[in-house]
């Protein structure tokens, strides 16, 4: 597969002092949806537009499509679509209006009644921008950058504050694309999404990568796939927490919100264990919960924060 | 159930042949001219302050500052011997005179407050005495008809026999001279706010970030947004002038050739400085405030309400130098003198420099993010 954006090395520093990204390797095959992953201020959207080549970086190499900013951007922008994290449309244009107008400016544009058909939002192709509520606007966001028939679409937080519902039609929408031969760069800071939608992830921390690889890949470096919560009355410090490490196939322990979290390979084999030692030690427990281990748990035993402080 | 009944399995996505659709060099050029007309249409606000409010401007200040005749004259006549001979020689001149006998101590206030414009006080010897003001025009204008109607009134006969003829001619008036005034300040207003807030606008809402995310090419944008300044320029020219003819019977000696040209001069050198002042800011609310800090010296000086032959002969030639001083001075040339753009080449050169440098260190400045 060819490489469709390809960065080395890169880092951007703000005004001489923030350091948003530090030393960034990403490449990214053709055909795959890939995430970037992180909390806020992580370093996201300033990756994102250093690769859009809206944002110049302090150093680092990019390419995109075997190509660099420098010698060929106008070609560059007839291939990318782009949805930034946050734009504010003109309300007073109709979205037919405002798609139009978008599709103005590439050579070979998509017609704008399939891109309006595709991202649902014919019913509402005469009605002012002003007028449509937040899932349209980012519907309409990414009609936009949809519009130019590229094949790269960047799309930065396309489904925050969004219901459900209008997450899985974006969800949908960003597919179909995939579908259709589509490169997509993603990124979020929903978990769900990034399982569900992205081929391969890349989690970044301050300006950092922690973690590489397809989200299974990455839960599976976790250890064990299945996690148990529990709470008991009595003692809660480190010397209780080595005890419960010694539990029959546990992989890692930790203290998350006052519940011990542990990691486990064959939870049949825990439990049981788990009630035994509950028991033995003459407390009570409060409250018990297994459950699949999901990205959340690889970013908490990475950097000991949760990515979503909320 | 028979075959025909069955609808074969509709594929809902499947990968459309997109329909080729080739956009020519100019398709974003006029896509961003239609949408900035459609926007600014749509805006009441822009319909008001652009339109409505100049021909509003006009119509009240040209009511206001109307030529109306000439004032009756309010004097007072202190009482006394000769009071009554003073009045009765001021009998004839009713119509221009409005003449009272009042105590010298009242006759004195009510002048110095202004209601009387003069008080004439019978002396001793069958004369009189005036009290005027020489600071007060009324007031001098005043003494000098009473002192004709008294010494007329008195006998006294004119050695060279004068008559008057009375005209008020359009293009001398008030109006005339603030219609031009107004135009020149309405193509300043709408240049540096059109231009200038619309850009840090966009800027503030991405859109600017968001339009170079694309291949448009920026000089199409730059130029999109000019030639909406000029669409709207027409319209501006066409309103005053139109108001002005129809309202106040106002005379437009210039060609409208001519008067659109230099409409259009004005209007691209105050999009260029429109453009300098949204070069670098972020929010609205600087660029707001920036912008009336760089009109605000010319709704004084530049002779929009009132001539700047009234500041000191001195500060003239800085005067001059401003764009709207230019601007406005070449207007009137134009609509009420009939000039030809070629006599006006200084201002023209003033216009020019002033947008020309502009535009260039706004390009050299600008960020479009
Ligand atoms: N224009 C700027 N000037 C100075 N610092 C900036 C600027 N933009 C971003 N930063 C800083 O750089 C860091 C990374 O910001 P960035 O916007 O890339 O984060 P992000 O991962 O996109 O966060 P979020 O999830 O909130 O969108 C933050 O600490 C932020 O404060
Ligand atoms: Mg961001």
């Amino acid at each position: 597969m060819p490489v469709a954006i390809q960065c080395h090395d890169l880092r951007k520093t703000y005004d001489g002092k923030v350091e948003a990204v530090s030393g960034l390797n990403l490449e990214i095959e053709t055909g795959e949806c890939f995430g970037l992953l992180g909390p806020n201020g992580a370093g996201k959207t300033t990756t994102i537009e250093i690769l859009e080549g809206l944002l110049e970086p302090t150093s680092g190499k990019v390419t995109i499509l075997g190509h660099d900013w420098q010698t060929n951007a106008r070609e560059l922008r007839e291939w990318l679509g782009i949805s930034l994290q946050e734009t504010r449309l003109s309300e007073k244009l109709t979205v037919r209006e405002t798609i139009e107008l978008f599709s103005s400016f590439y050579r070979e544009p998509r017609s704008s009644d399939d891109v309006l058909a595709d991202l649902q939002l014919n019913e509402k192709a005469d009605a002012w921008v002003g007028k449509l509520s937040g899932g349209q606007r980012q519907r309409l966001a990414v009609a936009t950058a949809l519009v130019g028939n590229p094949k790269i679409l960047f799309l930065d937080e396309p489904t925050t504050g969004l219901d459900p519902q209008s997450r899985r039609q974006l969800w949908d929408i960003i597919r179909t694309f995939q579908k259709a031969g589509g490169t997509v760069l993603l990124t979020t800071h929903y978990m769900d999404e990034a399982e569900r939608l992205c081929d391969r992830l890349a989690i970044i921390d301050h300006g950092q990568l922690i973690a590489e690889g397809t989200p299974s890949d990455l839960i599976d470096r976790l250890g064990g796939h299945h996690v148990v919560e529990f709470s008991v009355t009595g003692n809660s410090d480190a010397a209780a927490l080595d005890g419960w490490r010694a539990l029959p196939g546990v992989d890692s322990v930790r203290h998350d919100d006052g519940l011990v979290c542990l990691n486990v390979r064959e939870p049949h084999r825990t439990i049981p264990a788990l009630l035994d030692a509950v028991h033995n030690q003459g407390s009570k427990l409060l409250h018990l919960n297994t459950r699949q281990a999901s990205l959340e748990d690889v970013f908490v035993r990475l950097t000991g924060r949760h990515l979503r402080e909320d | 159930m028979t075959v025909s009944q069955q609808t074969p399995p509709t594929e809902h996505h499947v990968i459309p042949t997109p329909p080729k659709r080739r956009n020519g060099r100019w398709s974003g050029f006029a896509h961003l001219l239609m949408a900035r007309m459609k926007e600014l249409k749509r805006e009441p606000e822009v319909i008001f302050w652009v339109f409505i409010f100049p021909l509003l401007l006009a119509l009240g200040l040209g009511i206001a500052f109307r030529n109306k005749p000439a004032d009756v004259t309010s004097i007072a006549i202190v009482a006394g011997p000769g009071a009554d001979k003073a009045m009765s020689l001021l009998e004839p001149r009713k119509s221009s005179i409005h003449a009272e006998v009042l105590d010298q101590s009242l006759a004195l206030q009510g002048f110095r407050l202004g209601k009387y414009d003069l008080v004439v006080e019978p002396d001793a010897n069958i004369g009189f005495r005036y009290h005027y003001d020489p600071a007060r025009p009324e007031s001098v204008l005043s003494r000098a008809e009473v002192d004709a109607a008294l010494q007329a009134a008195a006998g006294r006969k004119d050695p060279l026999p004068t008559s008057a003829v009375t005209s008020t001619e359009p293009g001398s008036r008030y109006i005339d001279f603030l219609i031009p005034g107004l135009l020149g300040m309405n193509l300043m207003n709408s240049g540096m706010w059109g231009i200038g807030f619309a850009l840090v606008d966009m800027r503030q809402r991405k859109l600017l970030k968001r339009f170079v995310a694309t291949p448009m090419r920026r000089s199409d944008f730059l130029m999109a947004l000019t030639s909406s300044r000029l669409v709207l320029m027409i319209i501006e020219v066409a309103l005053l002038l139109g108001f002005g003819v129809l309202v106040f019977h106002m005379r437009v000696l210039g060609s409208i050739l001519t008067i659109l040209l230099l409409g259009a001069i004005g209007a691209v050198a105050f999009g260029g400085l429109g453009l300098l002042t949204a070069s670098r800011a972020q929010k609205i609310e600087s660029v707001s405030g920036l912008i009336n800090l760089v009109m605000m010296p010319m709704w004084i000086f530049s002779g929009v309400f009132f001539s700047y032959e009234r500041f000191p002969a001195i500060v003239h030639p800085l005067i001059r130098a401003l764009p709207l001083t230019a601007l406005n001075d070449a207007l009137r040339a134009t609509i009420l003198q009939g000039a030809s753009l070629a006599s006006q080449s200084g201002r023209l050169l003033v216009l020019v420099l002033w947008g020309g440098i502009s535009f260039v260190l706004a390009l050299r400045w600008f960020r479009w993010t």
